[in-house]
């Protein structure tokens, strides 16, 4: 599996959670993601992005596009320095949300991606990473 | 990778011609090329040899990435698309450029044959940078070949299941052979997007063709109607036998607010009546 | 303040959302709409998202509150043009919108309100 290419943008602000959308629709496009496959991906970013601000106050996401033979595919990662998640067994449990949402947030972005994988550290921060091959 | 000694340069270039005839007399001899023309190899290996001869002029091969060579890799890679959609094999491909190594082999021998060491060391070097060339080849070849594959399958995939227009407003998909996850989700993102394109206001998907469904397609076929309400049509399912029934109870998957019915027709028979037609006899 | 506006056709009110949302412009249409039904008196409302490329939850929780907040102002709500793509990553995001009322475009989406006014 080979990085082809990688760059990083800031999640800080409700408008980033728009302008990280249009990045990765653009990305998504350019690796030949169907375009339900790209629907589904954007939305997961723009669930995940609005964590990042809301929850984490704020981060960054780093994306690249990776290569596997002829797959090709999108890695993202959130990640953001704030109070963390203490309970992540609960976090990613349907209909659990902390805020006023439908806590539909972590555990949706999950199944709109192939591969998901969480990391948090309470005071220390959270990092999410998701994966969507073509 | 060493560069060639201008000697074994000069000696690729004079006689590049005589080094044409023995590498095309070889191919005649050891290789069906059944798939090719052979006035077609012909001009491939003229055309090779030329990029080789201006190749080695220049330097070592490196990546092919760089200056001299990658008119050659552009050459390799267009070389082995065409081949690879033209249906010639793996082999024949790797053979046509390894079988460059004998008459090269022959030329230099007799050119440089009394002086042992550095002939072998020439040897050598030419044999490297072809291997390069084989190498970036066959696995652009590799490449070509699977994205050949990967179109005959979603071909095959549209083909298989064609959403058919039944009436003004009625679409319906005839499903049929076994499902699997993937068919499933492509088949029914193609009817979704029959619905828009037609706006049509009833699609029934008729699954009387199916033997047998597992979870993922069951789950498949819930989603797929929930999506078609979403966009603001409906949807009837039709021709579920006792098996399939029988399944979709056992996963306690919920049925509710689908609308099955037992047969096409009687799909279609709803659908009219819903769009506010009736059929009756003409007297 | 960048705003989303809202046609009046009648009885029935017409959003078409064409750009792509942030949260607070999707919370002031939210507002918005609730005062309009409000001062309108308005017995429909029709949401167009077909120029919608994503709708996610926020904008999902957006639709079923607007349809319900409606709802309770007497007024029926239609959500019309969403996308195959769109659909199916809301399905599978977990979001089925159960109660909010959809066509395929405006026209059938104003049908259906008539109809629903019709028999009311």
């Amino acid at each position: 599996m080979n990085s082809v290419r990688s760059g990083s943008h800031p999640v800080r602000l409700e408008q980033d959670v728009v302008l990280a959308r249009q990045a990765v629709r653009k990305l998504a496009q350019e690796c030949g993601l169907r375009l339900v496959d790209q629907t589904k991906l954007v939305t997961a970013v723009s669930e995940l992005a609005r964590n990042t601000v809301v929850y984490g106050g704020g981060g960054e996401m780093d994306w690249e596009v990776l290569e596997d033979g002829p797959r090709k595919g999108i890695r993202l990662v959130f990640r953001d320095e704030g109070p963390g998640i203490a309970d992540l067994k609960l976090a990613l449990t349907d209909g659990w949300t902390s805020g006023g949402g439908l806590g539909l947030g972590l555990t949706g972005a999950r199944r709109l991606v192939d591969e998901f994988d969480i990391a948090s550290t309470p005071g220390v921060g959270t990092r999410v990473t998701i994966v969507r091959w073509n | 990778m060493t560069n060639l000694n201008h000697r074994t340069v000069d000696a690729l270039r004079i006689n590049h011609g005589e080094l044409l005839r023995n590498w095309a007399a070889d191919m005649e001899a050891n290789t069906s090329q059944a798939a090719l023309k052979a006035g077609e190899l012909q001009q491939q290996m003229t055309e090779f040899l030329r990029l080789f001869v201006r190749g080695v002029e220049a330097g070592s091969p490196g990546s092919l990435a760089t200056g001299e060579w990658s008119e050659m890799r552009h050459f390799l890679e267009k070389l082995s698309y065409n081949w690879a959609v033209m249906g010639v094999d793996s082999q024949e491909t790797a053979a046509f450029i390894f079988s460059l190594k004998r008459p090269v082999m022959v030329l230099l021998q007799r050119e440089f044959g009394d002086e042992a060491l550095f002939f072998v060391e020439q040897l050598w070097v030419v044999s490297e940078f072809i291997d390069v060339l084989a190498m970036h080849t066959i696995s652009t070849f590799q490449k070509s070949r699977e994205a050949v594959i990967k179109r005959q399958q979603e071909e095959l995939l549209e083909l298989s299941t064609p959403v058919v227009k039944l009436w003004d407003g009625i679409l319906a998909l005839p499903m049929i052979g076994t499902l699997d996850s993937q068919r499933t989700q492509v088949v029914m993102e193609s009817l979704l997007q029959r619905i828009v394109d037609t706006g049509s206001q009833i699609a029934i998907i008729d699954i009387i063709g199916v033997p047998t469904v597992d979870t993922l397609v069951a789950q498949h076929l819930l989603k797929t109607v929930t999506a078609i309400r979403l966009m603001g049509a409906d949807c009837i399912i039709s021709g579920v036998r006792p098996q399939i029934a029988q399944t979709i109870v056992h996963l306690g998957l919920d049925l509710q607010g689908i609308v099955t019915k037992a047969n096409l027709a009687d799909a279609l028979a709803l659908a009219l009546a819903r769009t506010g037609l009736s059929v009756g006899r003409a007297s | 303040m960048e705003r989303i506006p809202i046609l009046r056709m009648g009885e029935f009110l017409l959003v078409t959302i064409q750009v792509d949302m942030h949260d607070q412009l999707a919370l002031t249409l939210q507002d918005d709409l609730a005062d309009r039904i409000s001062a309108t008196s308005a017995r429909g409302v029709l949401i167009d998202i077909s120029a919608l490329d994503m709708v996610d939850s926020f904008i999902g929780r957006m639709i079923s509150t607007i349809s319900g907040v409606a709802r309770i102002m007497d007024a029926e709500t239609v959500v019309v043009g969403m996308q195959p793509a769109v659909a199916i990553t809301l399905v599978e995001l977990g979001l089925t919108l159960p109660g909010v009322s959809t066509a395929l475009d405006v026209e059938r989406g104003m049908n259906l309100l008539r109809t629903r006014m019709g028999r009311a």
